[in-house]
Parts: C-alpha cells; sequence; structure tokens
C-alpha cells in the first residue's frame, strides 16, 4: 500500500473538467514529481488532495485511509503538508508567527520548539528575520518561510506547488537543495513543478500531466531521457 | 468649559460606535460581508437588558451579563443560519440577506415589545463628577462608558495580536485557504468572530440606552449605521482603524450638535466620511490593497 493513493479522481469547475480520471501513487520516502504545462491541473490535483477543492468522483487515501472529504483544517493533522502555489504566506504576521501558525494543531510546546530551532537551522535567513513582517520578504525568503511554515507541522508528507516560481536562478537552486534535504531526513515529497528539468533531477519518480490526464509516468531519470519529455517540458 | 464638556461626552458616545464598529470591522476583515443586522443586535441586548432589570427585577450587572449571553448566541446562530449557506455566493446576495435579517430582527422586536419607546434606567449608578466648581458635570454613564470601553479595546488588541486564537483570525482574515492548510477551521473562526462582535453590541446597547434612555425596536438602526461609518471612516477590516473612527465620529458628531446644529450634525458625520473617503479611499488607517500578479 502506497502512503499517498489518489484513484480515478475527476475533478469540475462548473461544467469544465479539470481533472480527468488521474491516478498515482506515492510512497513512503519517495519523492514524487509531477510535472506539465500551464493549465494541465497539477494545482487542482494538489488543492484537491489536501481538500481545499472538492472532487466530482474518485479517492484519495492517506495510509490507507480515505480523505476524499476530509474537510481542508484537518488534513494537516494526519501529517500531510502543503505548501501552496504563490507562496501565501500570512503578510501582516511576523516570520516567527507564521511559523507558529504552521504548527497550529501541535500542542507539545518543547517539540514545538524543537521543530523551529530545525527550521532555522534548514532557513538561517529566517532566523535572522524572525521579527520581520513576512509581506516585507523577497520572494525567495517568502518560499523559504512558506517551506518552513509546512515543516512546522512536523508532516510525514509535504506536497510542494511550484516552489520555483518566481525566483532568481541562485534562490531555486538553494530551494531544490533544501527539498533535497527534506528527502534525505525522510519526509515523503509530491512536488508539482513547471521547472520539469529541476523537479526530475530531484524526484525518484515522475508523472506527467496533460490537460487534466496523466499522459506519462515513471522513473525520473527514464523520463529525463525520453524523446517526448525532453521536447515537451525539458526545452532540448 | 463648553467645549470640555461637549468634547468628553463625545469621546463617550464615540467610544459606544467603537464598540460597534468593532463588530462590523471584524466580521468584515474574517467573512468579507457587511452585516447590516449588527445595529439591531444592539437592540435585542438593549431589550435583554431592559427585560432582565426592569420588568425582572434583576441587578444591572445581571441583566448586562444576560444580554451578552443572548446576543452572543443570537449572534452565532444569524451566521449559521443566514450567512454560512452564503459562504460562496455572490456577496450582494449576502448584502441583501444582511439587510433582510435586520428587518426580522427589528419585526420581531415589534411583535414581542410593542412599538412604544420604553423608558430605559440606566445600568450605571455612578453619581455626576462635578470639576471646576461646577463649571464642567461629568456623568457617571459617561465615565462608565469611557472605561469600560477602554478596558475593552485594550483587551480586544491583547487577544488578537498576543493570543493563538488571535492570530489565527488575522490568518484567516488574510487568506482563507492558506489558513486551512495549516489546520485552522475557518468556520469556527467566523463564528467566534460573531460571537465576540455580538457580545460587544450587546455592552454598547446597555451603554447606549443608558446615557440615551429611550429604547424602541428601532434604536439600533441610526447607531448601527453611524458606527459602519466609522468602522469605513477608519479603514473597514482594521481593529484600531475602527477604535480612532468610532471615537472620532461620536466628537464630530458632539461638537456639531453643540456649536453648529443639533438638527445638522448628522448631516455634519456624513459629509465628514465623504470628505475622508474623497481624499483617502481606504479610510483613516485602511491598508492599501497590493494585489499580487
Amino acid at each position: 500500500m502506497a502512503m499517498l493513493e489518489v484513484r480515478n479522481l475527476n475533478v469540475f469547475f462548473g461544467v469544465i473538467q479539470a481533472i480527468r480520471d488521474v491516478s498515482f501513487d506515492v510512497n513512503q520516502g519517495e519523492v514524487v514529481a509531477l510535472i506539465g504545462a500551464n493549465g494541465a491541473g497539477k494545482t487542482t490535483t494538489l488543492h484537491t488532495i489536501t481538500g481545499l477543492l472538492s472532487a466530482e468522483s474518485g479517492t484519495i487515501t492517506l495510509d490507507g485511509k480515505d480523505i476524499t472529504k476530509t474537510p481542508a483544517h484537518k488534513i494537516v493533522a494526519m501529517g500531510m503538508a502543503h505548501v501552496p502555489e504563490g507562496r501565501r504566506v500570512f503578510a501582516s504576521l511576523s516570520v516567527y508567527d507564521n511559523l507558529k501558525m504552521g504548527a497550529y494543531t501541535r500542542k507539545d510546546s518543547k517539540e514545538i520548539k524543537q521543530s523551529l530551532s530545525m527550521v532555522f537551522e534548514a532557513f538561517p535567513r529566517l532566523q535572522e528575520r524572525r521579527n520581520q513582517i513576512a509581506g516585507t520578504l523577497s520572494g525567495g525568503e517568502q518560499q523559504m518561510l512558506a517551506m518552513g511554515r509546512a515543516l512546522m507541522s512536523k508532516p510525514r508528507i509535504l506536497l510542494m506547488d511550484e516552489p520555483s516560481m518566481g525566483l532568481s536562478p541562485l534562490y531555486v537552486t538553494e530551494i531544490f537543495e533544501i527539498i533535497e534535504r527534506i528527502k534525505q531526513e525522510g519526509t515523503t515529497v509530491l512536488l508539482v513543478e513547471q521547472n520539469a528539468n529541476k523537479a526530475l533531477s530531484v524526484a525518484d519518480r515522475a508523472y506527467v500531466l496533460e490537460t487534466g490526464s496523466i499522459s506519462m509516468s515513471g522513473d525520473a531519470k527514464m523520463l529525463m531521457n525520453d524523446e517526448r519529455v525532453r521536447k515537451a517540458y525539458l526545452g532540448a | 468649559m463648553k467645549f470640555l464638556s461637549q468634547l468628553i461626552s463625545g469621546i463617550s458616545l464615540g467610544s459606544i460606535y467603537s464598540l460597534i464598529a468593532l463588530g462590523y470591522t471584524m466580521v468584515y476583515g474574517i467573512a468579507k460581508m457587511l452585516n447590516f443586522a449588527h445595529g439591531d443586535v444592539i437592540m435585542i441586548g438593549a431589550f435583554v437588558v431592559y427585560t432582565a432589570c426592569v420588568t425582572g427585577g434583576l441587578s444591572p450587572v445581571l441583566g448586562v451579563l444576560l444580554a451578552i449571553v443572548v446576543c452572543t448566541i443570537l449572534g452565532v446562530v444569524i451566521e449559521r443560519l443566514a450567512y454560512k449557506p452564503l459562504r460562496a455566493a455572490a456577496s450582494l446576495a449576502v448584502l441583501i440577506t444582511a439587510i433582510g435579517v435586520s428587518y426580522f430582527l427589528q419585526n420581531m422586536a415589534l411583535l414581542v415589545f410593542g412599538s412604544d419607546t420604553k423608558q430605559f434606567s440606566s445600568v450605571v449608578s455612578l453619581e455626576p463628577v462635578s470639576l471646576a466648581n461646577g463649571n464642567l458635570v461629568i456623568t457617571g454613564e459617561t465615565i462608565v462608558t469611557i472605561v469600560v470601553s477602554l478596558i475593552i479595546m485594550i483587551a480586544l488588541y491583547l487577544f488578537v495580536n498576543r493570543t493563538k486564537p488571535g492570530k489565527a483570525m488575522l490568518a484567516v482574515s488574510e487568506d482563507k485557504g492558506a489558513a486551512q492548510l495549516m489546520g485552522i477551521n475557518v468556520n469556527g473562526m467566523i463564528a467566534l468572530t460573531f460571537a465576540i462582535g455580538s457580545a460587544l453590541a450587546a455592552i454598547a446597547g446597555a451603554l447606549l440606552c443608558s446615557a440615551y434612555p429611550a429604547l424602541s425596536p428601532y434604536t439600533g438602526a441610526m447607531p448601527g449605521i453611524k458606527a459602519f461609518v466609522a468602522a469605513v471612516f477608519g479603514g473597514i477590516g482594521s481593529i484600531p482603524g475602527a477604535m480612532v473612527g468610532g471615537i472620532l465620529l461620536g466628537i464630530i458628531e458632539n461638537l456639531s450638535k453643540g456649536y453648529i446644529s443639533s438638527q445638522l450634525s448628522d448631516a455634519i458625520v456624513f459629509a465628514v466620511l465623504i470628505l475622508v473617503l474623497l481624499l483617502r479611499p481606504t479610510g483613516i488607517m485602511g491598508k492599501k490593497i497590493n494585489e499580487k500578479v
């Protein structure tokens, strides 16, 4: 049994079908990438998994438990955190308060402190700016904050939506180094990216989403060398 | 002395507007809706105090506590029955519903209490304070209103900015989706906001009718609209804005009454609002909306 199983998922926006019969697995300890063009349904898929959107049909299970109809605010306590597209940090709160929000459902204040020092170790810049208002951070720093905030829930599986979007190349490299590190610490990752090159280099396996359906899947290294993938997504 | 006296009673009236405006602004901040039934919750609160104290013979403190409980429940029930089903609806539908709830509450009060104006007995038993050889007399109601409002505003400010549920409230008002991903129950936070706003409305109702002791089913309408003006004046969605806006509005209203014309005072209040909005469309302390692309 995979940690996260998505089976025959269908999602509609009004009459328009955004996700068509999508099925995939994420196993414990894996980094799985979901790649595809703009509008392919990557973000919709993640939003449906964490309950921000509801599915028309299909099932989503986490550790064998059906979470298809679980409300969004109950998901994080089940061990799944979601770093949304566009970072969506709480702009009027301080860096520190944003991180505390990440641990909202946790009650163990000692362990929360431990998580906080781990996040500060991974993102030293956040520690330097812990009292700064989040809205005044740069895009790259906000991405770090969004990731740090999600890690504060001590997730077993982390969903990341376009973490490299709109960032300078330097920050992109840094963000992917951190994803590598999260993977090494044993956290399972489902990564949505338009930057297919970077995503495939950090992922174990990948699925290609095309206009709402999965068109290809397999080993990340294999997909990287696939002629069709190279042409469509890697600019080769 | 006349100026000082008008100023102090203006601050007192303004504090009541602030308490009401806080309900408007907090609900707007978190649910992005204008709850036009809020003014009528004040009236219900005052009727509870009236019934408990004048008819039932309860002590004023118990009467006010009862009104807080009744209004808190009422606010949560209104939200649950009238507004929650419209969470995904167009904002115009919600606005019309709120106006409907306002008429519903007024007519319920008409049915239960009748249309005649009741003589409210003050919940304040503090003696007037005489200063400057009796040239400046401050009523007990004025003192209690200012002190109680000040304590509530400080408490609310600390709650929102220093406590976990308060910060969660700020998070929800900024981004409901991201707040849910943190594990915050957005519906619960909206209900909590309505509860707090309605509790403040109950207190405002008791203080308002103590200072101006005529109570009818329409008592809440005008202060409700003025408090809404105060919230917009201060910057809708901003808690300090509602506090400052309410007090400024009370001062402007009272000084207009004292020095220009008591008939024109409402017109002056609304003219000032129009002027402020022309110069600063987001209100005194309103946040600029940064649309991110």
